[in-house]
C-alpha cells in the first residue's frame, strides 16, 4: 500500500487525517479513492495540486504511476516566474 | 527502435569528466542565434509592430486607492472625433466565483481576472483600469479618457498587511470569508487563506533546544522592474477572428486567458510572442491584451496598447510586502532541532499571494525533525500581486536564514559550517514533504566554504555574510517540432518566449542530440498556431522542460532518418543505427551501405516517404531543484547610512550549463535584482494610498555603479530525469541575495535589520540609536 | 494645429518628417521613421533605453522635442553597423553574453561608443559610471562592462 501524505489545507477536508495508506495504481485512481473515502473534496482538487511521487515532482500528470510501496506527497501546485 | 539511438545521458558514467568529453555543444559558449538582430535593434519588441488602419488605446485609471463605481458615461468620449471604441466593464461577461482552471502556472479564478482587467464593482487599487479608449492617434485618445465621466464613492482604504488584517480593517471584499480555517470565521474579513505545512513537534523541538532565536520581519512590496513596459497590438477580423501580437512569457497562456475573457474559441484567436523586454514573473498575466482586443472587435481596427513606466508601476502586479515572525531552536553544537515560521504576505486586490510557496520553501536547505510554517494571504487596496522569480521564497528565505545566521553567531559556529550541520541531502525529508532527490545544497555550501572570498581577508570595517537559497522549479507541457530542409539543414520551433538566450540552449540541445553542426539548426519560436500547447516561459522550466521536448523531438527525427535509410539500402531498421549525424550500416551490413548524413537523406525525401519531421509533445515531471548559496561583502558609510556591495560570489547547482555563459547571466541577474531588493526598492505611498514613487528616479533599481563583477560557480549535481541532467537556474538567483546581505550589514554594524530595505535613511537611523 | 516640417540628418542620411509639437525624438524615431531600435523604458529619461547622440552628444531622446533637431544630427542604434560590418561593441556584447532579453542593449551600445569616442582607456570605474544611465534588469551588469573594456583594449590594439 502506498503511503499518502497530504500537505497544506487538504487536512480540513479529511478531518485533520494528514497520512493514510492506500491502493492505487496512478494519480487519477489516487485522488478518485480519496474523493471516495472523504466526499468533501473538491472534484477538481487535482488542479490545485503537485504531487511528488517518491521525491518525484508531477503536475497534471493523471497517468503518473504510483508503485505498492511508493510515498506519495499531496502539496499545493507549484509556479514559478 | 529507440535501442538503436544512442543514450545521451549516461547517468551509469558517473565521472562528469568523462560524460562531458563526449558532448560536442552543450557544455560550450555556442554563439547566440537571436544575437545579431538584438545588438543592431532589429529584433522586434511589444511596441515594435506597426500595421495599416492601426489604432491607439489608452487606459483610464482610478485615482483612488478604493472607491464604488456608481456610473461610468463614455458618451463625451465616444462623440470625439477620432475615437473609434470604447470599453469598460459592461464589455466583458462576469465570470462565476472560483471558475479555476489550470492556465500557465498559477491557478487562476477568472471571476478575479476579468475585475483585475477592468473593474467592475468597485476600483480596488490607484491605477485600476475602469475604462478603455482606441483613437485614431495617442492624443485624441488621451483627449478621450478626459472625457469620460465616472462617478467614483471613494472609500477607506488599507494598504499594510497587518493593518489589513486587524479586525474593523475596510474591506477589499465584502464577502470574504478565510479559507483554509476550521470552523470557518463568521465575519469576513481581508484574510483569503490560511495554510500551514510542516512535521514533526515543535514543543519537544524546542525543549531540546540549548537556544532559542525569534524574530520579526517587515518587507515592502517591489516590482519585477523590467525596463519594457507591457505592450500589445490586436487585431479583429469582420468574421470573429483575431491576432494578438504581445510582449509575454507564454503566448499559449495569454491565448487561453484572452479567448475565455472575450468568450471566443481558442483556436479563432492567434498570438505572436514579440521579443520580450524582461518579465521574471511579471508578464505571466495579462493586463493590456484583453482590453485591446475588445477595443479592435468593436473598432473592426488594429489597436496597439502600451503602458507608460507610471502604469507599470501604479497598475502591473508587484510582488507582496510582509510581515514574518521565525523561531528557531539549535542545540549548542549546532544542530536545528525546531523552526517555525508565520508568514503574512500581500496579495493585493485579489487572492493568491505566494505565501504557499514561501511557507513551503523557507525552510527548504534544512533537514529538519520539527517544523512548521503558517501563512496567510492578505488582500489589500494594491494592484494585485504577480510572479517575481521564485515566487514567496526570497521572502520566506530572507526571515529564515537571518534567524540561522544569528544563531550561528550565538553558537560561535562559523555560518557554513552551521549550515552543512543541518543541510538537507539526497533522501532527507524536505521541509514541505518529499523526500529530496539528488540535490546540491551540500556541494554548494562546500564550494562556497573553500572559495577564495570565503577564504580571503576583510578591509577594516567591512561586514561579510552568506545566505543559502533553494526553489523547486517546474517542468510542464511543451511541445518542439524538428523540420528537415530539402538542403540537410534543420528549423527547430519552439514554443516558450526567450527572455535570455534559450534559443541558444535548445538549439545546442538538439544539435548534439542529432549528431549535427550547431549552425545547421536554427532555432524559431512559433505562434501559437505552430505548435501543440506550450506552458509559459517561468519557473526555471525552459531549458529543462524545453530540453526534454526538444531531445524527444531529435530522436523522433532520428528514427525516421534511420527508416529512409534502410529502405534505400534494403537493410533491415535494426541493423540501421545513428551515430556522429549519420545513419550507419551495422552488423551484417556494415561496410556494405553508407554512411548517409542529413543532406543525403532529405534531398531525397520527398521520394523515401516525403518530408521528415521530428515532434515532441510532452507534459515534463521531474523537475530538479536547484540549491544556491551567495557570499557577499559590504562597506557601510557611517555618514550617510549608504550600504555598498563591495564583493559578491554566486554559488548554484545548475545540474548541468548548457551554455554557461547564460547560466552565469542568470545568476549574476538574479543577485543585483536582490541587491536593490534589499538596500533600496520598496513602494511609497501617501495617506491616500498613491504610490508616489512611480518611475525609475525614485524606484531606486541597482545602476551599473551600484555594483561590482559578480563571481559564479556553476556547480553540477546532474538531474536524472533530464537528457542532458539539466535544472532550472533562473529562479534560485533571487532567493538568498536578502539575507545575505542583511547579515553582510550585521557583521559590519553589529547591528540586526529586521526590515527591508536597508535604505540610506533607515540605516543611519540605526547606527545613530546603536550610539 | 499644423504639425511642424523638419528636415534633419540621421544615421548620415537626409531626414525629413512630419510632427506635432508635443512629440519626442524618441516618438519620431519609432512612430514616424519606424527606427524602433531606440526603446521607450520610462519617458522621462532615467533608463538610458531610447539613448541616442546629438550632434555627437549622448542624449535621452525621450527628453528631446522632435522639433529641436531641426538642422542637427541624430545617430541611433541602426547607424552603428557599417553594412554586415558589425561595431566592434556589437561584436564583443555578442562574444561576452552581455546581453539576456536585449531591450536595453541598443540604449548601452550606443551610450558605450560615446563613452570610447572620448575615452580610449576607461578604467572599470569609469565604464560603470558612465553607463550609470542605462539601466539593465537582467545581467547585473557584469559581462556588460567587460564587454566595454574589453572592447576597448581591441580598438587600443
Amino acid at each position: 500500500m502506498a503511503r499518502i501524505v497530504l500537505a497544506g489545507n487538504l487536512r480540513l477536508y479529511t478531518e485533520g487525517v494528514t497520512e493514510l495508506e492506500l491502493e492505487s495504481g496512478s494519480i487519477r485512481s489516487l485522488i478518485r479513492e480519496l474523493r471516495r473515502r472523504y466526499p468533501d473534496i473538491p472534484e477538481d482538487i487535482e488542479d490545485e495540486l503537485a504531487i511528488s511521487i517518491d521525491g518525484v515532482l508531477h503536475q497534471d500528470d493523471w497517468f503518473a504511476k504510483i508503485g505498492p510501496d511508493s510515498e506519495v506527497h499531496l502539496l499545493p501546485r507549484i509556479a514559478g516566474g | 527502435m529507440a535501442a538503436a539511438v544512442e543514450k545521451i545521458f549516461d547517468d551509469t558514467v558517473t565521472d562528469r569528466e568523462t560524460r562531458d568529453k563526449t558532448l560536442k555543444w552543450v557544455g560550450t559558449r555556442a554563439p547566440r542565434p537571436d544575437g545579431v538582430d538584438k545588438v543592431t535593434g532589429r529584433a522586434k519588441f511589444g511596441a515594435d509592430t506597426y500595421l495599416p488602419n492601426m489604432l491607439h488605446g489608452k487606459v483610464l485609471r482610478s485615482p483612488h486607492a478604493h472607491a464604488r463605481i456608481r456610473s461610468i458615461d463614455m458618451s463625451k468620449a465616444l462623440a470625439l472625433p477620432g475615437v473609434k471604441a470604447a470599453v469598460n466593464r459592461d464589455d466583458f461577461p462576469d465570470h462565476p466565483e472560483g471558475a479555476v482552471q489550470p492556465a500557465g502556472e498559477m491557478v487562476i479564478d477568472y471571476r478575479d481576472m476579468t475585475r483585475n482587467i477592468m473593474a467592475r464593482e468597485k476600483a480596488l487599487y490607484e491605477g485600476h483600469a475602469v475604462a478603455a479608449v482606441a483613437a485614431v492617434n495617442e492624443r485624441v485618445a488621451r483627449q478621450a479618457l478626459s472625457l469620460i465621466e465616472v462617478d467614483y464613492e471613494i472609500l477607506p482604504h488599507v494598504i499594510d498587511v497587518e493593518e489589513a488584517m486587524k479586525p474593523g480593517a475596510p474591506l477589499v471584499r465584502e464577502d470574504l470569508i478565510t479559507e483554509g480555517v476550521e470552523p470557518a470565521p463568521e465575519e469576513p474579513s481581508n484574510i483569503a487563506k490560511r495554510v500551514e505545512f510542516g512535521h514533526g513537534d515543535l514543543d519537544v523541538g524546542f525543549a531540546r533546544a540549548d537556544v532559542i532565536i525569534e524574530r520579526s520581519f517587515k518587507t515592502q512590496p517591489v516590482h519585477q522592474g523590467y525596463i519594457e513596459p507591457h505592450a500589445c497590438l490586436a487585431s479583429f477580423s469582420e468574421d470573429g477572428q483575431a491576432e494578438l501580437w504581445c510582449s509575454t512569457q507564454g503566448h499559449y497562456v495569454a491565448r487561453g486567458h484572452c479567448a475565455r475573457l472575450l468568450q471566443m474559441d481558442v483556436s479563432k484567436l492567434r498570438v505572436t510572442c514579440s521579443e520580450i523586454g524582461g518579465g521574471f514573473g511579471g508578464k505571466t498575466v495579462v493586463y493590456l491584451e484583453p482590453v485591446a482586443l475588445a477595443l479592435s472587435r468593436k473598432a473592426c481596427q488594429p489597436v496597439k496598447m502600451v503602458m507608460t513606466r507610471e502604469e507599470v508601476f501604479r497598475a502591473s502586479g508587484p510582488t507582496s510586502g510582509a510581515s514574518m515572525d521565525v523561531r528557531i531552536g539549535a542545540t549548542k553544537d549546532g544542530r536545528i532541532t525546531a523552526g517555525e515560521a508565520i508568514l503574512k504576505f500581500q496579495a493585493g486586490a485579489f487572492a493568491g499571494s505566494p505565501v504557499p510557496a514561501a511557507a513551503m520553501c523557507a525552510f527548504a536547505p534544512y533537514d529538519l525533525e520539527n517544523v512548521r510554517t503558517i501563512g496567510f494571504d492578505v488582500l489589500s487596496n494594491r494592484p494585485k500581486v504577480a510572479a517575481y522569480r521564485a515566487p514567496g521564497a526570497p521572502l520566506g528565505e530572507y526571515a529564515v536564514e537571518s534567524v540561522v545566521d544569528e544563531l550561528a553567531k550565538n553558537l560561535a559556529i562559523d555560518p557554513l559550517e552551521f549550515r552543512l550541520k543541518n543541510a538537507a541531502k539526497e533522501g532527507s525529508d524536505s521541509s514541505y514533504g518529499p523526500k529530496f532527490g539528488p540535490i546540491g545544497c551540500v556541494e554548494t555550501l562546500e564550494t562556497a566554504q573553500k572559495h577564495d572570498h570565503y577564504l580571503s581577508t576583510l578591509k577594516p570595517g567591512q561586514g561579510r555574510g552568506v545566505a543559502s537559497g533553494y526553489w523547486f522549479n517546474i517542468g510542464g507541457q511543451t511541445s518542439a517540432t524538428l523540420n528537415l530542409c530539402e538542403d540537410g539543414s534543420v528549423a527547430l520551433v519552439v514554443g516558450t518566449p526567450d527572455v535570455g538566450g534559450s534559443r541558444a540552449s535548445l538549439a545546442m540541445m538538439a544539435a548534439e542530440s542529432l549528431g549535427i553542426e550547431l549552425d545547421k539548426v536554427r532555432p524559431l519560436i512559433g505562434d501559437t498556431s505552430a505548435l501543440g500547447y506550450n506552458m509559459l516561459t517561468g519557473g526555471s522550466r525552459v531549458t529543462f522542460a524545453g530540453g526534454i521536448a526538444v531531445h524527444g523531438a531529435a530522436v523522433d527525427m532520428i528514427n525516421q532518418l534511420r527508416e529512409r535509410a534502410a529502405a534505400t539500402w534494403d537493410v533491415p531498421i535494426d541493423d540501421v543505427e545513428w551515430h556522429g549525424g549519420q545513419a550507419v550500416a551495422v552488423n551484417g551490413y556494415k561496410d556494405q551501405e553508407g554512411p548517409m548524413g542529413m543532406l543525403d537523406i532529405a534531398k531525397d525525401m520527398a521520394k523515401s516517404g516525403g518530408p521528415i519531421v521530428g515532434r515532441c509533445s510532452t507534459n515534463a515531471q521531474g523537475a530538479g531543484p536547484s540549491f544556491g548559496c551567495h557570499i557577499v561583502d559590504v562597506d557601510v558609510d557611517k555618514e550617510t547610512g549608504k550600504v555598498s556591495v563591495a564583493r559578491y560570489t554566486v554559488i548554484q547547482d545548475a545540474g548541468k550549463a548548457v551554455h554557461p555563459s547564460y547560466v552565469e547571466g542568470q545568476y549574476q541577474g538574479g543577485a543585483v535584482q536582490g541587491i536593490g531588493w534589499a538596500l533600496n526598492e520598496e513602494y511609497i505611498y501617501d495617506k491616500n494610498g498613491k504610490v508616489e514613487n512611480a518611475g525609475f528616479l525614485d524606484y531606486r533599481v541597482p545602476v551599473c555603479s551600484d555594483v561590482p563583477m559578480i563571481d559564479t560557480v556553476i556547480v553540477e549535481v546532474p538531474n536524472p530525469t533530464h537528457p542532458y541532467g539539466v535544472r532550472g537556474v533562473g529562479e534560485t538567483p533571487l532567493v538568498p541575495p536578502l539575507a545575505a546581505i542583511s547579515n553582510a550589514v550585521e557583521n559590519a554594524l553589529d547591528i540586526r535589520f529586521t526590515e527591508l530595505p536597508m535604505s540610506p535613511p533607515r540605516v543611519l537611523a540605526a547606527i545613530e540609536s546603536a550610539g | 494645429m499644423a504639425k511642424k516640417h523638419i528636415t534633419t540628418t540621421i544615421n548620415g542620411d537626409p531626414t525629413e518628417f512630419l510632427c506635432d509639437t508635443e512629440q519626442t525624438l524618441l516618438d519620431v524615431l519609432r512612430d514616424e521613421l519606424r527606427l524602433t531600435g531606440s526603446k521607450e523604458g520610462c519617458a522621462s529619461g532615467d533608463c538610458g533605453a531610447c539613448s541616442v547622440t546629438l550632434d555627437g552628444r549622448l542624449v535621452c531622446a525621450c527628453l528631446v522635442l522632435a522639433a529641436e533637431i531641426e538642422g542637427h544630427e541624430v545617430t541611433t542604434i541602426e547607424g552603428m553597423a557599417v553594412g554586415d560590418q558589425l561595431h566592434p561593441l556589437q561584436q564583443k556584447f555578442l562574444d561576452h553574453a552581455a546581453l539576456q532579453c536585449g531591450v536595453c542593449t541598443p540604449g548601452f551600445l550606443v551610450a558605450a561608443k560615446a563613452l570610447l569616442d572620448r575615452n580610449a582607456n576607461p578604467t572599470e570605474t569609469e565604464v560603470r559610471y558612465w553607463l550609470a544611465g542605462n539601466l539593465c534588469r537582467c545581467t547585473g551588469y557584469d559581462k556588460i562592462v567587460r564587454a566595454v573594456l574589453d572592447t576597448a583594449a581591441v580598438m587600443r590594439g
